[in-house]
């Protein structure tokens, strides 16, 4: 499920990053990077998961789901750190000067 | 088990070869003409390494989440049972080695993309100045 997700994720991300070119300025390129970087390593561990041991190559499950959230979470919270250090709006730099 | 550690491990050494050419390129703007490409490897570097790193960082929370990895020393549970370290390190080779070889083809065809469209575009401005200066 998560697969899933995090391929969901990443094509929304590079999507609303295509849609926003030539400028990045809300790094939405790292953030689709990101998620495609889980999706290709979760799609070679299930390809070879299920060429070893077969059953279902993708499982519903409620855990799956909070799992795929979990990772969706982290994803923006990673990118968020990265937006908010950057701060390409200046607006956390003239907040901490108040 | 720990497949996401054979990237991680990739990462690491990306990251070193990245702070290496992010100071050559520098150094390169300073002293010559290559100011309009400099940057060039940093920026795609960069992007091998969000993958690398991004991507192991979801693996490991996912691991986190099935209880293979723990915030207390050895930190995979497989190294606790002797039985176990075998297939653990069997799953690095193979599934890990496997997970940072489709990531580095996929920054291969991303950067072959970039440098064709590169190179057209640079194709495109060369001959728009040579009919304009015509």
């Amino acid at each position: 499920m998560w697969l899933l997700v995090t391929a969901l994720a990443a094509m929304v991300a590079t999507a609303l990053w295509y849609v926003n070119l030539p400028s990045d300025k809300y790094k939405l390129g790292f953030l689709s990077l990101i998620y495609w970087g889980a999706t290709l390593m979760w799609l070679v561990d299930h390809v070879m998961a299920y060429i070893r041991d077969g059953g279902p190559f993708i499982e519903v499950t409620a855990d799956g789901t909070a799992l795929a959230l979990a990772v969706l979470a982290l994803g923006l919270f990673v990118w968020l750190v990265r937006l908010l250090l950057g701060d390409p709006s200046r607006i956390t730099r003239a907040l901490l000067r108040k | 088990m720990a497949c996401f550690v054979a990237p991680a491990a990739v990462a690491v050494v990306t990251t070193v070869i990245q702070t290496v050419v992010k100071k050559k390129e520098t150094a390169a703007t300073v002293e010559g003409p290559t100011k309009v490409t400099s940057g060039k490897w940093t920026r795609r570097l960069g992007w091998l390494n969000t993958m690398m790193w991004g991507g192991s960082a979801l693996l490991c929370l996912e691991h986190i989440w099935h209880g293979e990895v723990v915030p207390w020393p050895p930190f995979l549970t497989a190294m606790q049972t002797p039985g176990d370290v075998g297939p653990m390190l069997h799953e690095i080779v193979t599934v890990g080695v496997a997970m940072a070889v489709v990531i580095l083809a996929a920054w291969g065809i991303m950067v072959g993309v970039a440098e064709i469209v590169e190179r057209r575009a640079k194709a495109g401005v060369e001959r728009t100045s040579v009919h304009g200066g015509a």
